[in-house]
């Protein structure tokens, strides 16, 4: 039996697309299905091209075919609001369910900081928090994971044409969901997340500020070696997360200056964005194929 | 033009976008003796929260000396006539934010999104307009765009409910003549119950010109600050703007005494540097740069000891919008690396 694990995308839009395309050079993960709502969706069609089962029927058109193909995760790339009924049927076959919407009915993972946690675990469905959530959690992490942290902060500016419709009728989600993981998943006592839309042309690449106060005097060299060390592991599965400046130090507030560039798959690389949410997405997917694969967790039994 | 008779509303920001030229210091007291001299002097509206609006407090923005509930609390059962709005940026604040401030007794809220991004403006205007407020869309960095697109983010705001929409110059950038063209199409082609407004910013000293510019072309609700007390070189000064619509024939409402003494007795002694055109305020106008940038490019300049112009001009040249303080320092960072300053 091959090692990789079979899973299914719901949602064939931008980032169901471009998680795809990712997919298709993982060594743990095969795509397998691609599920949406419209037959006629621009996003089906290129699935289907890429040799990928299709159904037009929602997640009711894949649940019949969840034991006979082996799926065993899933990624919803749809939408809050039918995530809780999506991720219920799958995980009832025993389909471990990766929530790219805001949803957030499962624990906040961010891999670098606590995606082992879950895995070990068998949390059935975890849940990405942002795309702002993921290019800065790892640092106030970096950060707490030195000292107390008192407050964490996070500004993320991102290009205007990375932005879709979801996230602007439903911007306080961002704010909030942001700030919440922030202080769940990042260490922070108290969390406050700021996010900007600028529409330059050509689109700015997605840039991030993390600022972060600590309880006592900040330990400088621990800091600053910490940062490095967890920049490295997001690099390991975003390449393109750079740091620009920083930790710059002033009196008790630590801040560090990112820019996250995407691969360039099937979204432009200036929407590292939404390429960090694919990714992250992708690796924590990963890391149960690799769990189950080592033997320390036992996925849901089939007969 | 004659604009004789004619009816404005002014809006006092200086206990909002002074706040920025006070780095969000000023003290309960003097909020509260500002707007109550704004009261007697016949300002309808003021406006109070942290510079950067509802939940603006933050490392980014700077922390305020108290938070917006203490001053909206201090100052809104002091007023007898005037009534107090309060801004709000999606992304920034939420409607947590809106909420509350509606529940201290705020009776116009104004939500700001950058003049392209008015769509992340709908479920807070959406609920303001739902409570029954006075509800304003305010398009800023409005210079970087072309009316006709200022139009189609204006109609988009209105068709969520706001019930006024705003033309807002946040890097004093304009002219005149530009002024009279967007608050022009807007005024036309927006349905007549719609009020439209103009916002100025002092940074080419022009700030009480457009004002005019815009009720020439139809707008009938301008902001300003007693004594300029705003980002940047200040907004409108609304004592001078009184004297000049005094002179005109138009009626705000506003004593032309008071307001200069509230202007000259209470303002002025509060300001931590001169409110005027420097060479930096001046560069904002020039390069057209969110003028709330000013200090924290001076801030810069002295940390890094790049130029403050040096940093606005490059802002400038990247198409930075309202609230992206955090590339200041960044930039600084960058440019000094690169001159080999640090």
């Amino acid at each position: 039996m091959s090692k990789k694990l079979r899973a299914a995308i719901i949602g064939p839009g931008n980032i169901g697309t471009d998680l795809l395309m990712k997919m298709q050079r993982s060594e743990w993960i095969e795509p397998v299905w691609m599920v949406g709502i419209d037959p006629t969706s621009e996003g089906l069609k290129r699935a289907e091209e890429m040799g990928i089962k299709t159904t037009a029927e929602g997640v009711d058109g894949l649940l019949a075919h969840v034991i006979e193909d082996d799926i065993r995760v899933a990624f919803d790339a749809t939408s809050a609001y039918v995530h809780a009924e999506n991720s219920r049927k799958l995980n009832e076959l025993g389909v471990i369910m990766v929530d790219l919407t805001p949803a957030a009915i499962g624990p906040y993972c961010v891999p670098p900081v606590n995606l082992q946690d879950h895995a070990k675990n068998l949390e059935m469905n975890v849940n990405m928090v942002t795309c702002g959530g993921q290019a800065t959690i790892p640092m106030v992490a970096a950060v707490s994971r030195v000292q107390p942290v008192e407050y964490g902060e996070i500004v993320a500016t991102v290009s205007s044409r990375s932005v879709g419709p979801g996230t602007r009728q439903n911007i306080d989600e961002f704010t909030r969901t942001t700030a919440g993981a922030v202080e769940k998943v990042g260490g922070a006592k108290k969390g406050k997340a700021i996010i900007i839309i600028n529409p330059a042309e050509p689109p700015l690449i997605m840039r991030d500020t993390i600022h972060c106060l600590t309880e006592s005097e900040p330990h400088q060299d621990a800091i600053t070696e910490s940062v490095h060390a967890m920049v490295a592991e997001v690099q390991k599965y975003v390449p393109g997360y750079r740091l620009v400046n920083g930790p710059v130090f002033d009196g008790n507030k630590v801040s560090v200056f990112m820019e996250v560039e995407g691969l360039g798959d099937f979204l432009p690389k200036y929407a590292g964005n939404l390429d960090i949410m694919t990714a992250a997405g992708l690796r924590t997917a990963e890391m149960f194929a690799e769990e189950a694969a080592n033997g320390v967790i036992t996925l849901p039994a089939r007969d | 033009m004659d604009l004789k008779g004619k009816n404005v509303t002014l809006h006092d920001m200086s206990l909002r976008d002074g706040m920025h030229a006070k780095r969000h210091q000023i003290s309960l007291d003097e909020m509260v003796a500002v707007a109550t001299g704004l009261d007697e002097a016949g300002m309808p509206l003021i406006e109070v929260t942290h510079g950067d609006g509802l939940g603006g407090t933050s490392l980014n923005y700077g922390f305020p000396a108290h938070s917006d509930e203490e001053y909206l609390s201090a100052v809104i059962p002091k007023m007898k006539n005037a009534k107090v709005s309060a801004l709000l940026l999606p992304g920034i604040g939420t409607v947590d934010h809106l909420k509350m401030a509606k529940d201290l007794g705020v009776s116009t809220i104004r939500v700001a999104t950058h003049c392209t991004e008015a769509d992340v403006s709908e479920q807070h205007i959406g609920m303001a307009a739902k409570m029954n407020m006075d509800t304003v869309g305010f398009l800023m960095m409005a210079h970087m765009v072309s009316a006709e697109k200022i139009l189609e983010q204006a109609k988009l705001m209105v068709s969520y409910g706001a019930n006024c929409i705003y033309c807002t110059d946040s890097a004093g950038y304009m002219l005149p003549e530009e002024v009279k063209e967007k608050i022009g199409l807007l005024r036309s082609e927006l349905p007549a119950n719609v009020e439209i407004g103009f916002h100025g910013h002092h940074n080419l000293g022009m700030g009480v010109a457009n004002s005019v510019a815009a009720i020439e072309a139809g707008a009938s609700r301008i902001d300003g600050s007693v004594a300029g007390l705003g980002a940047g070189a200040g907004n409108t000064p609304l004592e001078v703007f009184v004297a000049v619509l005094n002179r005109m024939g138009v009626n705000s409402g506003v004593d032309l005494y008071q307001i200069m003494d509230v202007a000259e007795d209470i303002v002025v002694p509060m300001m931590d540097h001169p409110i005027r055109l420097d060479r930096d305020a001046l560069t904002l106008g020039y390069a057209g740069v969110y003028s709330s940038f000013l200090l924290f490019a001076k801030r810069a300049e002295a940390k890094y000891g790049i130029q403050a112009r040096d940093i606005l001009v490059e802002l400038g040249r990247r198409g930075t919008v309202g609230g992206q303080e955090d590339m200041i320092e960044d930039l600084a960072l960058t440019m000094a690396k690169e001159r080999g300053l640090i």
